[in-house]
């Protein structure tokens, strides 16, 4: 235990730095998991776990990821929405923890949307 | 759901939604008594009388988006299915408790699951919140506290992408043993 301490004052040491540096940032993302009963129930925790992983282990310093409550379409849950300035909203339906690392890839880093895996594509194929 | 801690997570959000500022989620996990015994417990805004006999019938939700509340007819059902049962105390201004047994033995009992993720996820969506976690076998008992790590972290919050993996490791390892 000591030691693993030890590794959060360390954490903490790093994370006052980085802090301000944020702040600063004009080109934030965020990326929000819906955590209703309905989205828990279909697999959003490790979708959620995913992003952060993914967001930390890249180190994507502009993107913040949050959580909400019912998006209001639950047969496509998990549902994720990400928000960009200057951009329209983007949802994403029936995500799963591999959908989510494309998504950081593509979306998040390289600014290119993952088509196939938003909402108007899944409704397109109806 | 298909483990407990799935039920955690969302039993628990009912607690944020409340505007709880304390958490606590204890379980006792008995092979001797052949039981697992649940208590999720806030100090959020409450219910009153009326709204605390109808939430358990699957129609109840005072969240607007959707008609539906589930989230506790759920917990309930699963419980009883396996010979448990659901108890909810709630006083307006105070806060509520969620209690719930499952028989341990009994097939349909869910595995409890992925403790960690659910902890790790409560203080991801709301920082600012002490949550405590107490999970007790016959054996000895393992506890985390969120306002421990506060004190070694200051200023820094605690949804800092670094600082909810050390969480969720330190979890992972307190879990194992
Ligand atoms: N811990 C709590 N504190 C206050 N009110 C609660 C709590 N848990 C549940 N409730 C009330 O019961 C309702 C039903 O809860 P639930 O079955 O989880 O469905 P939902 O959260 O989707 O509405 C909630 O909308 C809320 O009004
Ligand atoms: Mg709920």
């Amino acid at each position: 235990m000591a030691k693993t301490i030890e590794e959060l004052r360390a954490i903490r040491e790093k994370m006052r730095g980085q802090i301000d540096l944020r702040q600063k940032g004009e080109d934030n993302l965020r990326v929000v998991v819906g955590m209703a009963t309905c989205g828990i129930a279909a697999g959003a925790r490790p979708v959620l776990h995913a992003f952060t992983e993914e967001v930390r282990r890249r180190g994507l310093n502009n993107v913040t990821v949050g959580q909400a409550g019912c998006i209001g379409l639950c047969q496509f849950e998990p549902i994720v929405e990400v928000y960009a300035p200057d951009a329209e909203k983007v949802t994403y339906v029936n995500m799963d923890a591999e959908k989510a690392a494309r998504v950081v890839a593509e979306h998040l880093v390289n600014n290119r949307v993952v088509a196939e895996y938003t909402v108007g594509a899944v409704e397109g194929l109806k | 759901m298909k483990e407990l801690s799935l039920h955690l997570l969302d039993i628990a959000q009912n607690c944020l939604t409340a505007g709880a500022k304390h958490v606590e989620i204890l379980m006792r996990d008995s092979v001797a008594d052949d039981l697992v015994e649940i208590a999720i417990k806030d100090d959020g805004h409450g219910m009153d009388a009326e709204l605390l006999a109808r939430v358990t019938e699957p129609f109840t939700t005072t969240r607007t988006t959707r008609k539906l509340g589930m989230g506790l007819p759920l917990f309930q059902m699963a419980a009883e299915m396996t010979g448990g049962e659901l108890r909810i105390e709630s006083e307006p201004g105070v806060g509520t408790t969620v209690r719930a047994s499952f028989v341990r033995s009994h097939i349909d009992t869910p595995p409890l699951g992925d403790m960690a993720e659910t902890i790790v996820t409560l203080i991801h969506g709301a920082p600012d919140v002490e949550f405590l976690y107490r999970y007790e076998t016959d054996a000895e008992t393992v506890q985390f506290d969120t306002t421990e790590m506060r004190e070694i972290l200051e200023d820094v919050p605690l949804d800092e992408p670094d600082v909810l993996a050390w969480i969720r490791g330190h979890l992972r390892e307190l879990m194992q043993n």
